[in-house]
């Protein structure tokens, strides 16, 4: 953890890990987990069963025409159907496959660059892309950004994709240009990494490798010159990111016809030892803690993503996801520790917060529950989500998660204001 | 078999286990919380202590000046404070909070602001204002509209005159150098009474004051040390001196030069020094955006050489501080328009 230098009259610069490690490659586990979405319009029933067989590369849904599905890592066969939570209350189905010999592969995977391929295989692609923008209507996309910066602080995930596979990056961008017919393509990398991101025909943008420089908004600003507003997400704005692994597993995948179902991880030790593994999606976590010798113990922290945004995952039987960039080990005393203390109003996080946000304002407004109230006059909205007002709270108040809750909080309104009508 | 099992438990922790192996494996028990999962590591009461630090060069001045009644008002001042938390703390069912500093530091400023001949009373009952009607009553820590110390001083000041009155206060002290208040020389007798004191004295605390107000050079020591660590904001500090400064000068320059004393004596007598350093710049009551911060320090130091030079009192500090720490919440509404915002057409 990065603590505040001695002197503190200049904010602190938190910088992003520029080194990627080498990826090592895990052997297949013996047994995967898949998070299904549950689907927003039903249909539920109809998915797999305990005791299907299920080969790798192969569409699970719930139902055939179903939106939301996973891809099998391996072959073999369903052992587990359950229900699961996820954070804010996210429905999923858990499917557990255990592993049955060699991997036999699916065939359904055409090469057809449409739009419908796309939806239909590549929403469970590694990296997590969403094509659902393209398909909308009311969305009309211009520019597809393909951040070869990693969002967080020390994961290398995609620094490591445009270091070692441009070559299928560079066939991702002609598969994406094809299936969606966006013609403007950036690709966003650090300084270091321009000579590699040259190789892949995308619009080569460099960005500053201070956090939170990785982050959409923050490139939307810095290196488009468009600011989102605060009432619309990017795709409103007419820009999709994606990560760069996941245009490389696009491209992998029409260039080999098989759907790449590994991700690359980068996994952080106690001790701040980073290595990067290539393992199947829905490995448990536990097994790659193992492989990367990584100890966990009673009381520790394992954070799903990195530390600035990442998840802490209660169990270390749960799963890599697709959008699973890194998994950070952290020791208690390493942990950050919140407080109830309130606001001394100190300001480091309206100097520190990237879109000006009064955030010494909007914390009280929050703490009171007042969400509409911080929404129309503080700013609530305007928040890229960071995390940086967190890390210098000097009273130590959960601010972004305050912020988070209230986002949902409002979103549950709009919801039930939306049903009623 | 598996349904039903589900339906017993539905969100079981790891409800695609099978039972037989969730019970026998006993998992490690992780720590959850949100994001981010670093911090910097700054605490409150690090920045309490670093305060009380910065202050020790000025106290121990002090000290070294008056002797043991100035070593006797800052330990009651502190400790007064302290007790004070700790009953409110009981009284209102709170968490104690004397541990955070945020008392001790409260008391330790009012003890430097006062004289080494405050009766015990008076301290006892300036803690008690500042922490009491100051902090306590508003919420505690984070609260206070007003600065504690300033509160509890313009309160003693108006109630108990000859208290506070160092020409009187001070008479029986002879520390080698002229031992009147320089700020009540000036006032009463004009710039030909100050005559007798050079900037370099001033600085060096060669002047009649507080426990803890007169020593020029240890104060801005202190201030810097702070200003470097980043536990006071330089804005307000800084744009305060410059608002003395300035106005002071311009006071000099256009009035009458024998009526109005130049910008330097200003800005090292009475409490101008401690106040920038130590008192304008507590969180709680001053703004956090640039330009409130400046306009905050530039007006609060506009005020102070006004009443010094034009106003009823000796020394502007206590009063024209409390004002500008009203007029905080309404200066700090000038702020940058946060990216993305939708301006609603006016």
């Amino acid at each position: 953890m990065i603590k505040r230098s001695f002197l503190g009259l200049a904010k602190p610069r938190l910088q992003y890990n520029l080194v990627p490690d080498s990826v090592q490659e895990l052997p297949v586990p013996e047994k995967v987990v898949l998070m299904l979405e549950e689907p927003q319009n039903g249909g539920s029933g109809n998915g797999p069963k305990v005791g299907d067989s299920v080969k790798t590369g192969q569409r699970l849904s719930a139902s055939p025409d179903g939106g939301e599905y996973v891809i099998s890592s391996i072959t073999g066969t369903v052992s587990d159907v359950a229900p699961y939570m996820g954070t804010f209350g996210k429905k999923c189905t858990a499917i557990t496959i255990d592993a049955g010999g060699q991997d036999d592969w699916d065939d359904t995977f055409s090469k057809e660059p449409t739009l419908d391929t796309a939806l239909k295989f590549f929403e469970y692609a590694p990296g997590n892309p969403s094509f659902k923008a393209f398909a909308d209507p009311e969305k009309s996309i211009r520019t597809i950004v393909i951040s070869g910066m990693d969002q967080d602080l020390l994961v290398t995930t995609n620094q490591s994709v445009v270091q070692n596979e441009a070559a299928d990056i560079k066939n991702g961008v002609d598969a994406l240009k094809k299936m969606t017919g966006v013609d403007r393509i950036v690709i966003t990398v650090p300084e270091n990494l321009v000579q590699q991101a040259n190789a892949t025909g995308a619009d080569v943008k460099a960005v500053s490798a201070t956090y939170p420089s990785g982050l959409p908004h923050m490139i939307m600003k810095d290196v488009l010159g468009e600011v989102v507003s605060a009432e619309d997400s990017v795709e409103d704005a007419g820009t999709v990111f994606m990560s760069a692994e996941a245009v490389a597993s696009l491209g992998a995948a029409f260039e080999t016809g098989q759907l790449r179902v590994t991700k690359i991880v980068t996994v952080v030790g106690k001790d701040g030892k980073t290595t990067n593994v290539k393992t199947r999606i829905g490995t448990p976590l536990k097994d790659v803690l193992q492989a990367c010798n990584a100890s966990l113990n009673d009381r520790d922290r394992l954070i799903l993503g990195g530390p600035m945004t990442g998840v802490a995952a209660y169990s270390e039987e749960l799963a890599v996801e697709p959008g699973t960039d890194g998994i950070v080990v952290q020791s208690e005393s390493d942990s950050a520790q919140v407080t109830d203390y309130p606001c001394i109003n100190c300001g480091e996080c309206v100097r520190i917060c990237p879109v000006k946000i009064p955030v010494n304002m909007l914390v009280r407004f929050l703490e009171g529950r007042f969400y509409e109230d911080a929404r129309a006059m503080y700013d609530l909205d305007c928040c890229i989500e960071c995390g940086l007002c967190s890390y210098v709270c000097v009273s130590r108040i959960p601010i972004f998660q305050y912020i988070k809750v209230g986002k949902y909080e409002l979103g549950l309104i709009e919801t039930a204001e939306a049903e009623n009508e | 078999m598996s349904s039903e099992k589900k339906l017993a438990v539905p969100h079981d922790l790891f409800p695609w286990k099978p039972a037989k192996e969730a019970g026998k494996a006993p998992q490690e028990k992780l720590i959850v919380g949100h994001a981010p999962h670093w911090h910097d590591g700054s605490t409150i009461s690090a920045k309490n202590y670093n305060i009380m630090i910065a202050a020790l060069p000025a106290v121990l001045f002090g000290i070294s000046q008056y002797g043991a009644p100035a070593l006797g008002v800052i330990a009651f001042a502190t400790a007064c404070a302290m007790i004070w938390e700790l009953i409110m703390n009981l009284v209102m069912r709170k968490p104690t909070t004397i541990g955070d500093g945020s008392a001790a530091v409260t008391g330790l400023l009012l003890g430097m602001l006062m004289p080494a001949s405050a009766p015990w009373w008076v301290i006892a009952l300036g803690t008690a204002l500042a922490i009491i009607v100051g902090k306590q009553i508003f919420g505690g820590i984070g609260f206070n509209p007003l600065n504690p110390p300033l509160l509890a001083l313009a309160m003693l000041v108006m109630s108990f005159k000859g208290i506070f009155d160092f020409d009187e206060a001070l008479r029986h002290y002879d520390l080698g150098f002229a031992m009147t208040y320089p700020l009540a020389d000036l006032k009463f007798f004009g710039t030909s009474a100050i005559g007798k004191f050079s900037t370099g004295a001033l600085l060096m605390g060669k002047q009649a004051g507080a426990v803890g107000s007169t020593f020029g050079l240890g104060l801005i020591a202190g201030g810097i040390y702070l200003m470097l660590r980043g536990h006071i904001r330089w804005e307000i500090s800084l744009s305060f001196l410059a608002g003395v400064f300035i106005t002071a000068w311009l006071f000099n320059v256009l009035g009458d030069p024998g009526e109005y004393a130049g910008p330097l004596f200003h800005l090292f007598t009475g409490y101008t020094l401690i106040a920038a350093f130590f008192l304008l710049p507590e969180d709680s009551s001053s703004p956090v955006n640039f330009i409130p911060m400046l306009l905050f320090g530039v007006l609060a130091g506009l005020m102070t050489v006004l009443i010094r030079n034009i106003g009823a009192y000796v020394d502007g500090i206590p009063f024209s501080i409390l004002l500008m720490n009203l007029a905080n919440p309404l200066l700090d509404k000038i702020r940058p328009k946060a990216i993305g915002k939708v301006v609603e057409n006016a």
